[in-house]
Parts: C-alpha cells; sequence; structure tokens
C-alpha cells in the first residue's frame, strides 16, 4: 500500500445532536440535557480533532426535526429543536485549532448577503478553518416560517414524477444562484484593499472592491460585502447529493460534495456522473472532492456493533433507515469498506456516528489509528486551513485583472 | 442629595465603529477584523467588569459621490458569528449586537438570538434598527424600499414577533428522560401564530426556551417614534445624549413615557455613547482630546463632511483654506449615501451661512471649522476627573450609566480600564464582581417571566 498523499483518504465526522439514531439520545453517554450549550458542543469537536478529521460538519434546519419527508411527526420520543450551526460552530472555533468547521445554511429562506459574511467571518475566527454545507427546505411548514412563499406538500415518492423534478431544479437552482452570490461576496474585497494610507487619508483602495452585481430569479445582490475576502479567500463549499440535480450542484458550485453509495458499483457510478456534470460546468481541471456518507455504529467486535445496533432500534420501535449505507462493525472492518470505496473515487468520507457520544470516540480512537496503520491517514495536521488539509490552493480573486 | 442612595453605574464597551471617531492612522491602532482584535477588547471590558459589549452594523458600504467612502475604518465582522465566537472567551461580558429589522426575517432572527442566549449562557442582546433605504435593499431580497414612516411600524411587529417566538418555549418542555423514552412533554412545542401587517407566520419554532427568556433589547434611534418605541418595549437605550444638560432632558422625557405602557422607571436603561480622553492630567488630557480631534478630521476627511451640508463635490477645495462660497445643493438626491448622521442637517442652507459666519469670526480652516463644530470627546480629563464626571451625571440622572467608545482599536479602552475603574469601584459606585450569571443580573432588569408573573397577577 503506497502512501503517497494521492492515496490518503480524508475524514469528516456528521454532528447531528445525540446522533443519527432516533433513539440515540436514549444511550447512557448520551447527554442529552447538554444538547444546548456551548460544552457538548465544544467537547464533540474537542473528540474529532484529537482525531485529526479534516472537519465536522454541524446539522441545521428552520423547523423541528421529523421522521417523515416533508412535514412534522408529532413525536414526543426523539430529539427536536437545535441551535443555529453557523452560531455554533463559531462558539467552539477559539476552542480548537486545527480542525475545520462546517455548519449547514438553508439558502431556500436565508439571504445569501448576511450567510456570506457569516462564513467569512467564521473563517476569521477560525483562521482559516470554515466551509458551508448548502441545504435547500422544501418543506411546507418551513415556508410558513417566513411567510413569503407557499410550498405545496410534497411526499417522498413524488420527487422523481415531472412536477416533483421541476420542483427540486427551482431549488436548487436558486441554491446555485445563493452560493454563486456567497462566493462572488467573499471575492468582493481584493486581498490588499485595506492599505491605510496615512499620506492621503485613505484606509482602503477603494478600488479593490467589487460590486458584484448580481441579477437572478430569487433574488439580486449589488454588493460589496460589509466583510474583507476572509482567510482562505473562498471557505469550503459543500452540499449533500442523491440525484441528478444536486449533483449538478455539486459539480457547479461546491469543492466537496457528499453522496450516499449503497455499493462500490453505485460509488463509480455517482463519481462518473458527478464528473461529467463538473466537466459540463467547465470545472474539469479542478479539485473537487466527492465524500462518500456512512452511517456507523462502531465496535471492537462486530457482534457489539450489531446488538447496540438492534437495541437502538427495539427502543425506537422500529428498524433504523437512512440515505445513507449503514454500517455496523469493527474498525478494521469499516477501514476495509473505506478503501473498497475509495478505489471507486470516494477521496474521503462523511462519517454520521449513531451515537455521538459512542461512535465518535469509536472513529477517533478505533478507525483512525487502523487507517494510521494502513498508511492512508494524516499522522499529524499537515496545514494550517481547512483548504490545505484537503489539497485545495488558496484561489486567485476572480475580480482581480489577471 | 445625602438621603438618596448613590445609582449603580453601568458601564459598557462599544467596539471602535466604522466611522471617524475611529484613529485608524494612529501608529498603535490595529486591525479592525481579526479576531484577535476583538477579543482583546472583549478581555479588557471583562476585565474591567463592564456589563456587555456593543457592536454596531451597517449592511452596505457607505458611499459618497457615487463611490464607495474610503477615509474611515471599512469593513467589519458578521455581527452574530463574532459575538458567538467572543461567548467562547469571555465567562460574564453581555453581548449586545445591533441587528437590523428591515433586511432580516423574525423567524431566522428569533433563532439567532436564541442560539446566542443558549451558547453564551445567558450573555445576548439585541439593538434594534432599521432601515429605510432602497440603497441598503440591494443587497436583499426583498429589495428593501420601506417607506420612511413604515420603518417603525415594522420594527414594533418585528420585535412583537420575536417576543412571540421566544415565548412559544416556555422552558420546561425538554424531559429527556432516557428510560421513559419521553424527550418532549409536548407535541406541539413552539407553536406560534402571528397575522399581522407585516408579517403573516405560523409553525413551530425549534429553538427551546433560552436562559435569558429573551435577549436584552436595545433601542438606538432618538425621534419622537424611537422614544415612544423604546419607552414601549426595550429594555435599555443607545442614546446619543452624553452631556449633562442634554442628557438630563433626554433622561426626563424617555423616563416619563413609560408610566403610560405600565413600565416602572428602573425597566430602561438609558446609556449614551461617549468618547473619552483620558491622560494622566487634565491639561494632558486636553492635548490629547485636540490631538485625536485632528487625527479624526484629516482634511479629507474636512471635505467630505462638508459635502454632507453642501451635497456637492468640494474635492477641488484646499481643507486649510476657507469655506465655499456657493451655497448647498438642496435638492433631494443626496450626495451620500447609507449613513445616518446626514439627516441632522435639516436646513443647509442655514447652517451653510452659520458656519461661514463662524469661521470669518474664529479665522478657521475647513478643516478647523469641522473639527470645531464636530463633537468633542464626551468625557476629557484625568482618571479622577473622568470618574468623578461619569459618577455625576449619572447621580444627578443625565444616564445610568456610558457606553465608552475607544477610538483606537483593540486597546483603546486599556487605560480606562485600568485606571478610571478602579476609582468609581473605590467610590462603591461600580461593581467590583460580578453578581449573577447574565446580562440581566448585571442591568438589573428581571427575566421577562418574572414580568410576566406580576402582569398576570
Amino acid at each position: 500500500m503506497s502512501s503517497t498523499p494521492a492515496s490518503r483518504l480524508h475524514l469528516a465526522v456528521a454532528l447531528d445532536g445525540t446522533g443519527w439514531h432516533p433513539a440515540s439520545w436514549r444511550e447512557q453517554v448520551a447527554r442529552p440535557r447538554d444538547l444546548f450549550t456551548a460544552a457538548y458542543w465544544a467537547d464533540l469537536v474537542a473528540e474529532a480533532e484529537r482525531g485529526l478529521l479534516d472537519f465536522v460538519t454541524i446539522e441545521d434546519g428552520l423547523g423541528l426535526q421529523s421522521s417523515q419527508f416533508g412535514k412534522l411527526d408529532g413525536r414526543t420520543d426523539q430529539v427536536r429543536g437545535r441551535l443555529d450551526a453557523v452560531l455554533t460552530a463559531s462558539r467552539v472555533a477559539p476552542l480548537t485549532r486545527h480542525i475545520g468547521l462546517v455548519p449547514t445554511v438553508i439558502a431556500t429562506h436565508t439571504e445569501p448577503f448576511h450567510i456570506s459574511k457569516a462564513i467569512a467571518t467564521l473563517d476569521y475566527v477560525s483562521s482559516g478553518r470554515a466551509g458551508l454545507r448548502v441545504q435547500i427546505s422544501a418543506r411546507p411548514h418551513e415556508a410558513g416560517h417566513f411567510g413569503r412563499r407557499a410550498f405545496p406538500l410534497i411526499d417522498l415518492s413524488e420527487l422523481q414524477s415531472p412536477a416533483g423534478q421541476e420542483r427540486l431544479t427551482d431549488l436548487f437552482d436558486e441554491a446555485a444562484d445563493y452560493v454563486e452570490v456567497v462566493r462572488r461576496l467573499w471575492d468582493s474585497w481584493e486581498d490588499d484593499a485595506e492599505i491605510r494610507d496615512v499620506a492621503t487619508g485613505r484606509f482602503i483602495d477603494r478600488d479593490k472592491l467589487h460590486y458584484i452585481d448580481f441579477e437572478g430569479q430569487h433574488f439580486s445582490v449589488k454588493g460589496p460585502s460589509i466583510t474583507p475576502r476572509p482567510p482562505q479567500g473562498q471557505p469550503l463549499v459543500t452540499a449533500l447529493a442523491h440525484q441528478t440535480v444536486p449533483y449538478r450542484l455539486v459539480a457547479r458550485q461546491a469543492d466537496v460534495g457528499y453522496v450516499t453509495p449503497q455499493d462500490t458499483g453505485h460509488a463509480r457510478a455517482i463519481v462518473a456522473e458527478i464528473r461529467a456534470e463538473q466537466e459540463t460546468a467547465g470545472r474539469a481541471g479542478e479539485l473537487l472532492h466527492v465524500f462518500g456518507d456512512l452511517v456507523v455504529f462502531l465496535d471492537d467486535e462486530q457482534a457489539a456493533a450489531e446488538d447496540r445496533r438492534a437495541r437502538l432500534d427495539a427502543l425506537a420501535g422500529e428498524p433504523y433507515t437512512s440515505d445513507a449505507r449503514v454500517f455496523a462493525g469493527t474498525p478494521a472492518q469499516l477501514a476495509d469498506l473505506l478503501q473498497e470505496f475509495a478505489s471507486e473515487g470516494l477521496s474521503g468520507f462523511r462519517l454520521r456516528p449513531a451515537v455521538a457520544g459512542h461512535d465518535l470516540p469509536a472513529i477517533t480512537r478505533g478507525l483512525v489509528p487502523e487507517l494510521q496503520r494502513r498508511g492512508v491517514f494524516r499522522t499529524a495536521y499537515e496545514a494550517d486551513t481547512l483548504r490545505g488539509l484537503l489539497g485545495l490552493a488558496r484561489p486567485a480573486n476572480r475580480y482581480v485583472a489577471a | 442629595m445625602t438621603s438618596k442612595p448613590l445609582k449603580q453605574i453601568h458601564l459598557a464597551a462599544h467596539f471602535p465603529g466604522v466611522n471617524n471617531t475611529t484613529v485608524w492612522s494612529d501608529p498603535k491602532a490595529g486591525s479592525h477584523i481579526e479576531f484577535s482584535s476583538f477579543a482583546h477588547f472583549a478581555r479588557t471590558a471583562e476585565r474591567a467588569k463592564f456589563d456587555f459589549l456593543f457592536l454596531a452594523e451597517g449592511l452596505r458600504l457607505r458611499e459618497q459621490d457615487g463611490k464607495i467612502y474610503d477615509l474611515d475604518v471599512v469593513g467589519r465582522p458578521d455581527t452574530f458569528t463574532v459575538l458567538a465566537a467572543l461567548a467562547a472567551v469571555t465567562e460574564h461580558l453581555g453581548l449586545t449586537g445591533t441587528i437590523n429589522s428591515t433586511f432580516n426575517e423574525p423567524y431566522e432572527v428569533a433563532r439567532q438570538f436564541a442560539s446566542l442566549d443558549h451558547l453564551s449562557d445567558g450573555r445576548s442582546a439585541w439593538n434594534v434598527v432599521t432601515s429605510w433605504d432602497a440603497f441598503t435593499g440591494e443587497n436583499f431580497r426583498r429589495g428593501g424600499f420601506l417607506q420612511q414612516e413604515e420603518r417603525y411600524s415594522r420594527a414594533k411587529e418585528f420585535l412583537t414577533t420575536t417576543n412571540e417566538l421566544f415565548d412559544s418555549w416556555h422552558g420546561d418542555e425538554i424531559v429527556a428522560d432516557q428510560t421513559t423514552g419521553v424527550f418532549l412533554h409536548d407535541a406541539k412545542v413552539g407553536s406560534f401564530v402571528h397575522t399581522g401587517r407585516h408579517f403573516d407566520i405560523h409553525g413551530q419554532f425549534n429553538v427551546p426556551r433560552s436562559p435569558q427568556g429573551r435577549p436584552v433589547v436595545f433601542q438606538a434611534g432618538d425621534s419622537e417614534e424611537g422614544r415612544e418605541f423604546a419607552a414601549s418595549s426595550a429594555d435599555a437605550i443607545f442614546s446619543r445624549h452624553a452631556a449633562l444638560k442634554e442628557g438630563q432632558a433626554f433622561y426626563t422625557d424617555v423616563k416619563n413615557r413609560l408610566a403610560k405602557y405600565g413600565r416602572r422607571s428602573d425597566q430602561l436603561l438609558i446609556l449614551p455613547a461617549a468618547s473619552f480622553a483620558l491622560a494622566d492630567t487634565d491639561a494632558e488630557a486636553e492635548d490629547l482630546a485636540r490631538e485625536v480631534r485632528r487625527q479624526q478630521v484629516s482634511g479629507a476627511t474636512a471635505l467630505k463632511h462638508l459635502e454632507f451640508v453642501w451635497n456637492r463635490d468640494l474635492s477641488s477645495y484646499d481643507p486649510e483654506g476657507p469655506l465655499p462660497d456657493i451655497d448647498p445643493d438642496v435638492s433631494d438626491n443626496h450626495i451620500s449615501k447609507g449613513r445616518a448622521q446626514v439627516r441632522m442637517y435639516r436646513d443647509p442652507l442655514a447652517t451653510a451661512r452659520e458656519w461661514r459666519e463662524l469661521a470669518a469670526a474664529n479665522n478657521w480652516s475647513i478643516r478647523d471649522l469641522v473639527i470645531n463644530t464636530g463633537n468633542r470627546q464626551a468625557f476629557i480629563g484625568s482618571p479622577t476627573t473622568i470618574a468623578k464626571t461619569i459618577n455625576d451625571y449619572v447621580q444627578a440622572d443625565a444616564s445610568d450609566g456610558f457606553i465608552l467608545v475607544p477610538h483606537i482599536t483593540p486597546t483603546g479602552l486599556d487605560d480606562f480600564a485600568d485606571k478610571v475603574v478602579p476609582l468609581l469601584q473605590e467610590q462603591g459606585v461600580f461593581r467590583t464582581e460580578y453578581e449573577g450569571p447574565t446580562l440581566r443580573h448585571h442591568l438589573g432588569l428581571e427575566h421577562p417571566d418574572a414580568a410576566d408573573d406580576r402582569a398576570a397577577s
């Protein structure tokens, strides 16, 4: 096994409440009463940093969590309620030094101007470790929280219908516009715009600030940002994608796409489709990571992991299902699976711990050492910025004349 | 005087702003954007036991004559995001953010403040401001032109709506009983319906009740509507009246408005913004004050300030020379965009006439005039003088304390913290330790539940 950087895997962890299994909060390690405290999130991110992970993502949503696709479920036996992900990431940033912080932002109902400066600021407070995960919301009840648009209720099974595809396309096109605005605003100040020229009394060289003049179907944004270009220039943009429409968003706008392959053949097909879309988008030469998402139950013995899964399913009253493949086994088995997927073109993984308090430490203290022994994971942080950890260069500013 | 107990002074720290009070040209001036500057400033304020840190906001870079204004500090972080990070490097300090009610939606702002309040263990505050201009609106979805008379109507409804969202959780919903499997005591948590002129929203709010219940609410406007808004809805006013007589008049005016809303005098704090020039002796402080005023008003800045009144391009004038002979342009299309102060000159012709007379009588250049007609520092003197003046003003009901605005980032508060605060503490008018965990404790404001309970009984 070669240990050149090219063969190395990237690892992220997706943080969501007490974990991804709906009964995770009932585990002894879960700390459900601490969910709305800074200490809870600081501890999780510190654990992820101890394992030298590339970054954490933080889930978010503009409504209560639900076990149903498009509507609330009225359940009282699962975690409900959450804190704003961007603010949670920022609260944790000064307490960490190396790990990337990638909160979820919902493009559908929020302002790209606000989010652009928020993520730029997260990049400042973390000295270059910020990113975002862009998400849409098609849920009628969340639209009702804003009162600007009314969405009809849509069922998961209707998404493949022409009407469903049309709605998805519209929401993802808006998300693509949103990211375009966010990215232009990050570039709307050149890096050396602040000059502090005492002789002329000028604090900035205003020729190095740029209007972005974006006009789209859903919004127009003039610019420039009120926040100078962030340390990474362009913080990381990521998105989760399950089908062609969102693959296109990944291909057009993202640095990392999260996908949900069920097996290696599926992984190969997804990567091929994204690469084709990437070429169509004119980004063929650019580094675009495709990460596989997996839900993990991780224990030293496979039986223990499976027992834990069964116990949680019993508590939940139904078997856990997910958009992502669910893995239950040992660190060595998981390492084998990740390497198989990697051979199909996935450059990293976003692991969703079934129980954050158990499976996150199992990742950092079990999986990571296993991958290190195989020479496919870093043994120390090798870069100061999140882009650096992912092998992404600091990009030139689109507004600087070549 | 002897029978009246001494009022306790409230002090806050305004991060140096995007305007010419802030002297970026001084060799001591540091970054206005790096987090280390914000952390230094916040830690200094906390070391001095200040009530809170205050951040202003502007959502479009200011322009003059169609060009981005380049003479002052330009650029600032996102308010919520930097406050959340500051919560990690402080333990007690209140965190007050200016957030605009015109270019935001209540659901999102309520989520952000409730989250900030959780993440800071109850230290969040919101300075509610409004905008009217399509200029700023060009950065936002709604495009944003709001009739000026609609500003406070939207702001009031915005605040009412966010309060409904904050109050949609009561604090006892999360059971999280791992044995029985009950996480919530009620599936309808956070239910809200708001139907109004500006907002028509309904659903379930998804952030549980935060430690303070609601953020502390500040109001900053000085107009008649602004004062009524404050009297009806705010916990504190960020006022501009730091001088004794004006401060007393404002204080009396606003506090007298409280009764008609069923509120007591101590339920609304008056906290003027105040700059200062502090030195070892009064004489040295006077010299420093003059020097800082000259730094604040460069020749280029002086011409730009004259343009606010003249409403013309005056770049061909010599700032060290006499005032323009031509009269101001009084048409509606104003040369300056994205600033509040432009509207202070309601009769530019009269102001121009008055300024020419002043300049002639004193033999002032354009720059001299702008320096001498602009705001002097509110407090100038030795530590003893400034401590005494602040205390005298507060005891004389010119304010309940001050929001100090240093002119140097990020160290402009250091001397005040080290030299003035101990004197106020010696006089028994400023805390030596924080007495409670939340900003409401620092400000002597009760938790909203307590107020509601009393209203209900």
